[in-house]
């Protein structure tokens, strides 16, 4: 069965391939065909590597695969190879899975475009990155799939290239995540020049004898890596690409989102973790980073009227979250969390899409309401994702996000502070969300008559990957319940073999045991709940009772509220400070440094030159007495030169 | 009878040459028949030679020296190492390539154009070959020749001023390098009593510090001119702007190899400790040059330019990589070289074909390009992915190990030039928006027919090339690596007798003892 395991990434690409070089030449049905059925495969084969590796002893789950060497130059050797472990084995069921349904979903919302071939072709060559990504049993591999879903986020955002904000939208993002490859780049050369391998298991049983525990290498290495993270999953100061994703086609989004991209740095995370247990202080800033992201993307998408940027937002937030996890060395948290966010975050915008799809390619929620009617698939999808995220108990996402806020507070690396951000921010989410709940599906209908004509439910390859969604994003969570319960937390367990530390400090056990202080967890869950079923009601209260109160409450913060709509003006504030003095400086060294100095020099020379010969030219006149002339000056000057020097 | 391979692939062109004297200038389509035939037999022969070389072989191969100015101890000394022979290799594929995409471009005076091209492969690929110092530098000199032609006679308006700034720069650093030459001759019969050009003789010869000091900036300054190294680089826009495509083809993919294939063959050999003395230098104009030439080139008007000042940038990884002298920048150095040849031609190419389409190559006279010719854009967009380094593309294996071999020398200016891979992306994918996507606004642009299948056949190699290398690189790394452990272990010999202790460095370099035997021995032996 493990000899298989390349296929998992190879079908797609595949895919790709076919669809790619037959562009224009093959019937949509086919090209439907293909597109999906190779990450369908990708699938099944997932499932069934999955179910090979559980039948294996705990410790035995660790399956390498060496197709090739790829770079061996000197001592440097990097080859082609896969890893299958429990945590590439979850990932790859989610991201197969997930872009499974993607794909189905896609064959419905995409019909009419005249991009039909190219868009399949894409969406294939993004499942193999990231499939590459999460199967690569080396940093350089891994870098592979990283730059390759950088490169298809740029190609599928700026599918309707013809838009211009749609290419700046896909040229942002590919520009923004290279800043953070830049990072990742610099980590790796950082490993490989202490550890001299970039083979992922090499790597994390070498780290502990070169790097000081809590030394400044170490600790830059994890930072740098992080940086990585950082553009990839879109996290302060970095995140400034992912909103304007939602350029691109909406199962795009859905796919960037949720089951792959954004994943990437949490997962890369995850996969190094033993390198960050030896750098605390970079885990601080994982963690301070991952929950001030939460709370600020959370307070941005409180005040976004598009329906689609709402997700976003809550996508750079939610993010946060897995970062906190992470953070606070509850890594086996960050990848649940992951996990269930992959279901119900493409749930909503795959619901999304249907609304748009519904709406006429609407996207203002102002310009909606009340169509909970209209759409009797989409409506209750969506409800279900809105209760998961929010972090109702039960669904899928009260189980991850209430194991981060525990962890949080209660790990060896948490803080009560970071707790309380967390907690915060659960609550933001649940407003905002139901508010786009409310003000799409509740209330006036606020379309013009045109548009409510129009109104209708997807069709079913649309409809069924949103009920399936809707499904997971209930059972999703219930593989990791905590132990609270009196259950076995099914998911916790499957990731031992990869999350026990590989390294122990002095200091003791570092990977998070939590769990201990269970009257502490049992309050902490009842605030969380207790914070976010206010916030529920708020939003009713605002954006379905009494829509005066939320326009009067406008009005009074209309300071904030501003700030708010408008982003902080981040963008704003980037294109002043760095786009803009880069782009001017440019043309400064080309017009003047390169233009007028450099190639004035040479030219300068070049003059001095000719000059000189015009006046040495009048020496060669080819007239016998001016010849005689300078004769003579000579002699006497050197006579003079004999007597008198 | 053993065939003279190297003798056989340099002057084959010649044959070409010698032919079309006897075809009237009227019989175009002869002439081109004839160069394309020509041309691609000297490929077949190069790809023969990449056949047989022995990847196991330490030290020159298919090597031969026999007398030729025997009163001036001038020999015909060739040979390869595997350095040499991608380079010949990527010098043939290219002229076929460029033969093929001048087809229609040019249509004056079609016989000397093809004459000059086959005489510049000739001068191209026998500097590659050269072991005699002599007969490097009158195949250095030689193929300034055509190349002058090929600028001045069918190049655009300002073609006379681009080619003789052209050959007054490279003219000006081949003078300088023609004195140190004459130098090293009489050192070199001071120190043994007998004359000699011969690489390999003058590398046993022990140079003082200070004459290594002068003689490695005199060969430096040929060099530097020809890679351009910042900032000797004035030169380049205007000889790329002007050339025809296929002269800027050569030009990038070619020429600028000779001066960092000199450094390689040259100056790291014959002046070991020059090239520690100078090396900080070298790699700050490096990493300037790297960061400038991406800067420049965002803010280009002209993709042709724009291409040409990218080039500058990338040639700066290049010789980044070749100073941080150990076997991994090395390597990334040397197959930057090659990747840069044929990413940058393409780029070349590719911006050829719509200028015979358009007659303009300014990015504002563009936009939309991808809905009238998708096919176009499409391999624009895999060349573009290349020249920035995209993992699985030849840029990147390149551009990776070049960073990381620097990386273990100077953190600092591994750091800076890392950032060029972040402006590498700025300025290309901006250009490509601007070129390709948005709506179609000019009406010249609207009814643009997209590739012919003539110019799918120049630029499906080119793809197949990129996508090799940057998979499956292996076969040039097993080439190339016995010659740069070679020219290393003679630096890291200087090195130890420097420091006199073994630093973490030497250690890297010298971890297999027997192939430094090896090596020592091989040097004897070739005397």
């Amino acid at each position: 069965m493990f000899d298989y395991i390349f296929l998992v990434p190879l079908i797609p690409l595949l895919g790709f391939i076919f669809n790619g070089l037959l562009i224009g030449r093959v019937p949509r049905p086919l090209i439907s065909l293909v597109g999906c059925l190779t990450v369908g495969v990708s699938f099944i084969l997932s499932v069934f590597l999955f179910f090979a590796l559980k039948s294996l002893p705990a410790e035995a789950r660790f399956i390498e695969q060496v197709l090739f060497s790829w770079i061996p130059a000197g001592s440097f050797q990097v080859d082609v190879a896969f890893l299958l472990d429990p945590l590439s084995a979850v990932m790859i069921l989610v991201v197969s899975g997930v872009g499974f349904l993607i794909h189905v979903y896609s064959v419905g919302y995409m019909h009419s475009d005249p991009g039909y071939g190219r868009y399949f072709a894409f969406l294939n060559l993004f499942t193999f990155s990231m499939l590459t990504l999460v199967l690569a049993n080396n940093f350089l591999l891994m870098f592979v799939g990283w730059e390759g879903v950088g490169l298809c986020s740029y190609l599928l955002i700026g599918f309707w290239f013809e838009k211009k904000s749609a290419s700046d939208a896909g040229k942002k993002a590919f520009i923004v995540n290279r800043i953070g490859d830049f990072g990742f780049l610099l980590g790796m050369f950082l490993i490989f020049w202490q550890v001299g391998s970039l083979h992922f298991d090499t790597v994390m049983k070498t780290a502990p004898l070169v790097f000081t525990a809590g030394g400044g290498l170490i600790t830059a290495a994890c930072i740098l890596l992080f940086v990585g993270a950082i553009g990839k999953s879109a996290q302060i100061p970095l995140y400034v690409w992912l909103p304007d994703a939602m350029e691109g086609p909406t199962p795009v989004s859905a796919l960037i989102h949720a089951a792959t991209m954004v994943t990437a740095g949490v997962y890369m995370i995850a996969r190094t973790h033993d390198l960050y247990l030896m750098a605390p202080d970079a885990l601080m800033v994982v963690a301070v980073i991952g929950a001030a992201t939460a709370f600020f993307a959370a307070t941005i998408g409180l005040a976004q009227n598009d329906i689609k940027r709402v997700l976003a937002y809550s996508t750079v937030s939610q993010l946060g979250y897995m970062f906190l996890a992470c953070g606070v060395a509850s890594f086996a948290a960050g990848i649940f969390h992951l996990m269930t966010h992959a279901f119900f975050k493409a749930l909503l915008f795959l619901g999304a899409g249907s609304v748009i799809h519904a709406m006429s390619a609407e996207q203002n929620m102002r310009k909606m309401g009340g169509l909970k009617k209209y759409l009797p698939i989409t409506y209750p999808t969506m409800l279900v994702a809105t209760l998961a995220i929010a972090g109702i108990p039960g669904f899928s996402g009260f189980f991850s996000k209430d194991e981060i806020l525990w962890k949080s507070f209660s790990s060896h690396y948490g803080h009560p502070f970071l707790w309380v951000i967390g907690f915060v921010t659960a609550g933001l989410t649940a407003f905002y969300m139901f508010r786009l709940i409310y003000l799409t599906f509740h209330g006036q209908e606020r379309m013009d008559d045109k548009t409510r004509h129009h109104l209708h439910e997807s069709p079913r390859t649309m409809t069924v990957p949103l009920v399936i969604l809707a499904v997971l994003s209930v059972v999703g969570g219930w593989v990791g319940m905590p132990h609270l319960f009196g259950v076995t937390n099914y998911f916790e367990h499957w990731m031992e073999p990869v999350m026990t530390p590989g390294y122990n400090a002095s200091e003791g056990p570092l990977l998070a045991s939590g769990g201990s202080d269970t009257g502490m967890e049992i309050l902490l869950m009842v605030l969380s709940v207790g914070l976010v079923l206010a916030a529920i009601y708020a939003a009713r209260y605002y954006y379905q009772k009494n829509i005066q109160a939320a326009t009067a409450l406008r009005e009074k913060l209309s300071g904030l509220n501003k700030l708010l709509v408008n982003k902080y003006y981040v963008d704003e504030i980037y294109g002043a400070v760095i786009v803009r003095p880069v782009v001017y400086g440019s043309i400064f060294l080309w017009k003047v440094v390169d233009v007028v100095l450099i190639d004035g020099l040479a030219n300068g020379l070049a003059t001095i030159a000719r000059d000189m010969a015009e006046v040495l030219r009048h020496m060669q006149s080819g007239q016998v007495r001016r010849y005689a002339t300078l004769f003579v000056t000579g002699v006497l000057l050197v006579i003079a030169y004999f007597v008198f020097g | 009878m053993v065939i003279d391979w190297l003798t056989l692939v340099i002057f084959f062109p010649l044959v070409g040459v010698v032919l079309m004297l006897f075809i009237p200038a009227k019989y175009q389509d002869t002439i081109k028949g004839v160069s394309l035939i020509i041309a691609f037999l000297t490929m077949l022969i190069s790809f023969g030679i990449y056949y047989m070389f022995d990847t196991l072989g330490n030290g020159m191969q298919f090597e031969i020296n026999e007398a030729w100015i025997v009163s001036l101890g001038i020999n015909y000394h060739l040979g390869i190492d595997g350095i040499s022979l991608l380079l010949i290799v990527l010098t043939t594929v290219l002229t076929v390539l460029c033969i093929l995409s001048s087809w229609n471009a040019i249509t004056v005076n079609v016989k000397g154009y093809y004459i000059s091209m086959l005489f510049l492969s000739t001068g191209m690929i026998g500097v590659f070959c050269a072991l005699d110092l002599f007969l490097f530098y009158v195949f250095w000199e030689v193929m300034l020749i055509p190349m002058y032609f090929i600028i001045g006679v069918w190049g655009g308006p300002r073609k006379i001023y681009a080619a003789i700034k052209f050959v007054l720069f490279t003219m000006f650093g081949s003078l300088l390098m023609l004195v140190a030459l004459l130098y090293i001759y009489f050192e070199y019969a001071r120190f043994s009593g007998e004359y000699s050009f011969d690489l390999f003789k003058i590398m046993d010869m022990p140079l003082a510090f200070r004459p290594q000091l002068w003689l490695f900036g005199a060969f430096a300054l040929a060099f530097a001119i020809k890679v351009p190294l910042f900032p000797f680089h004035t030169w380049l826009p205007d000889a790329h702007v002007q050339a025809p495509t296929a002269g800027s083809v050569i030009l990038a993919g070619v020429l600028l190899k000779m001066g960092t294939y000199g450094f390689v063959r040259i100056c790291l050999p014959l002046f070991p400790q020059a090239t520690l003395a100078y090396l900080p230098y070298i790699c700050i104009l490096a990493v300037i040059a790297i960061i400038y030439g991406a800067l420049v080139s965002m803010v280009q008007k002209d993709v042709k330019s724009l291409v040409a000042f990218s080039s500058v940038s990338h040639m700066g990884f290049v010789m980044l990589g070749m100073f941080a002298l150990n076997v991994e920048g090395l390597e990334g150095s040397v197959i930057q070289m090659i990747n840069h040849g044929i990413s940058t031609g393409a780029l070349f190419l590719i911006v050829g074909m719509i200028y015979e389409r358009r007659h303009t190559r300014l990015i504002d006279d563009f936009g939309g390009l991808a809905k009238v010719m998708p096919a176009f854009s499409t391999f624009f967009m895999i060349v573009v992915l290349s020249s920035i380094g995209l993992p699985f593309t030849n840029g990147f294996v390149g551009e990776f190990l070049i960073l990381l071999g620097t990386f273990k020398e100077n953190i600092t200016l591994a750091v800076f030039a890392t950032s060029g891979v972040v402006l590498a992306a700025c300025y290309m994918l901006w250009m490509y928006q601007r070129v390709i996507f948005g709506k179609v606004t000019r009406p010249e642009n609207e009814n643009l027919p997209d590739l012919t299948a003539r110019e799918k056949l120049i630029l499906v190699p080119l793809v197949l090339l990129i996508f090799w290398i940057g998979i499956y690189p292996k076969p040039l790394f097993d080439r190339i690596e016995p010659a740069v452990k070679q020219i290393l272990v003679r630096i890291d010999r200087i090195r130890l007798a420097a420091n006199g202790d073994v630093t973490e460095n030497n250690k890297m370099t010298f971890t297999d003892e027997s192939s430094v035997k090896e090596v020592v021995f091989d040097e004897r032996g070739s005397e």
